[in-house]
């Protein structure tokens, strides 16, 4: 009942029927189904990070005993299409003195690594866009891109601000990566393959998931993952009090809402990834798939959230002493144990 | 068609890969130069994807470009006046220079000249991670294991020369 992958595929069906009867060659169908499918997911990206945005700003509210946005639409779900309007007319400004051609490329690489990123990721039963046979690996390394791009944009706004706020983001996501491709391995073990599909499908029940096998594992990905995505408790690339605002203070307009987009995309990636690794993916009862990854995607997006308005702000010491001193021999911890008893 | 398009992505791949090296060696930049070792890293990856090498490109990416790089970045950054103009990529030693590079390219080439290109009929692995894994681990296990006790050592050095000042 009512699963995507019937209606995908039925589209599929249509269209190369339309394009063999109109004498196609096989190449060109398959790069315009390409550009179809890239353009699906960069809109579940757009709106997804959209809602995020809205909804964070009433979680956050709803902490602090406020109503946040409700002037704009039904409780302000209509603020997020509105700023983007005037993100988008906003003047676009380059600092004189910076170096234009990094200035310009570090948003577009932030987004595109998180963009590509998204390939490997299964929505649903059949939802992936290419089920790649070194699915989490592959997830893990081009999101590498991020770091590079926050180091371009530090750099290049010839700001002091922005280059300690991006030394800072860099410093921490190398730190926090390697807890993170740890507690991954333990998924690994367990289901002996680096496929996202196949570690969905080996955790059909719910006392299959990885959760109940791994969750010291589990523990430590997420708190590396909320690490890699910059936000409080580890949120000192961009502490306001110090830092203005971090790697993008000299950012304007859509370049500036790059980034921020790119920091909500993110945090879809890595808690659909902790979906996808520990919580059994799309696999639950009754529902369709799709609502099940979505809503426990959804689910541990909250909690990330809930960590940010509910906690204070580490230093700079602190995490790297935590990262390095505590997170990783736990995770080298959990990765023996793995061994010894999977 | 799919020969022709891959061929196509091949030289593309193989004129990026030239020309971002050799802006890595020529810029003055060095910033710059670092980057475009960022894209080289890159499409020798990209290389290694036409090859049917999935695990080895996406390895190469996540070393080279989310460790080296970024460690050669701190590296910069961490260097006091970079943008001064007495930095120069090249050195006097021109001369040696030249006769060095063309003594390499008449090996190169007469190696290159020389040698019948075998193309094996073997389709490529499905699974490379798995083979990869099991002759890391039972054939090759003991060149694994001294190449890791390098890396500890230098990591041990580089933490006793660190800790020194």
């Amino acid at each position: 009942m009512f699963e995507l992958e019937r209606l995908f595929k039925a589209v599929y069906i249509w269209l190369e029927g339309i394009s063999n009867s109109l004498g196609i060659p096989h190449f060109w169908f398959d790069l315009f189904t390409m550009l179809l499918i890239a353009v699906i997911v960069l809109a579940v990206m757009s709106v997804g990070a959209m809602f995020l945005v809205w909804w964070e700003r009433k979680i956050s509210a709803h902490f602090q005993q406020r109503f946040g946005p409700m002037r704009t639409g039904w409780h302000g779900w209509l603020q997020l299409p509105i700023d983007g309007i005037k993100l988008i007319t906003k003047e676009d400004t380059t600092p004189a003195l910076a170096d234009k051609l990094p200035f310009l490329i570090a948003p577009i690489v932030i987004f595109v690594a998180s963009f590509l990123a998204f390939v490997c990721l299964p929505f649903g039963r059949g939802l992936i866009v290419r089920d790649l046979n070194i699915g989490i690996l592959y997830i893990l390394a081009v999101t590498t891109f991020t770091v590079i791009s926050i180091l371009m944009a530090g750099w290049a706004s010839n700001n002091k601000y922005s280059l300690l706020g991006g030394f800072r983001s860099a410093a921490q996501i190398i730190s926090y990566e390697v807890p993170l491709t740890l507690s991954v391995l333990g998924v690994v073990i367990l289901t002996q393959s680096l496929s996202m599909v196949k570690i969905v499908s080996s955790q059909q029940h719910i006392w299959n998931w990885n959760i109940w096998k791994q969750p010291l594992g589990f523990l430590i990905y997420l708190t590396a993952a909320v690490a890699e995505v910059n936000r409080t408790p580890f949120d000192i690339p961009e502490a306001e009090q110090e830092l203005v605002a971090g790697y993008n203070i000299e950012y304007s307009g859509m370049k500036w809402a790059m980034f921020f987009f790119a920091e909500y995309t993110n945090l879809i990636l890595v808690c659909g990834v902790a979906t996808t690794l520990f919580l059994g993916g799309w696999n639950g009862p009754l529902l369709p798939s799709w609502i099940w990854f979505l809503g426990k995607t959804l689910f541990l997006i909250w909690v990330v959230m809930w960590f940010r308005w509910t906690f204070p702000r580490v230093r700079v010491d602190q995490l790297m002493g935590f990262g390095w001193k505590f997170l990783l021999p736990l995770a080298f911890l959990n990765l023996i144990l793995t061994g010894l008893f999977a | 068609m799919e020969n022709s398009v891959q061929s196509a992505i091949f030289y593309i791949l193989a004129a990026i890969i030239v020309c971002s090296a050799v802006l890595v060696v020529t810029l003055k930049n060095i910033f710059h130069s670092l980057l475009f070792l960022v894209l080289t890293f890159f499409s020798v990856a990209g290389i290694y994807v036409l090859l049917h090498a999935e695990f080895l490109a996406a390895v190469q990416v996540l070393i080279y470009v989310g460790a080296i790089t970024v460690l050669l970045i701190f590296a910069i950054m961490m260097t006091a006046q970079i943008y001064s103009p007495a930095l120069r990529q090249s050195n006097q030693q021109v001369i040696p220079g030249i006769i060095v590079v063309g003594i390499l390219l008449v090996v190169t080439l007469t190696v290159l000249g020389n040698t019948t290109w075998r193309v094996s009929e073997k389709l490529p692995a499905s699974q490379s991670v798995n083979l990869i894994g099991k002759s890391l681990l039972t054939t090759y296990v003991l060149p694994f294991e001294v190449v890791s006790v390098v890396l500890i050592t230098a990591l041990i050095g580089a933490i006793i020369i660190a800790r020194r000042d």
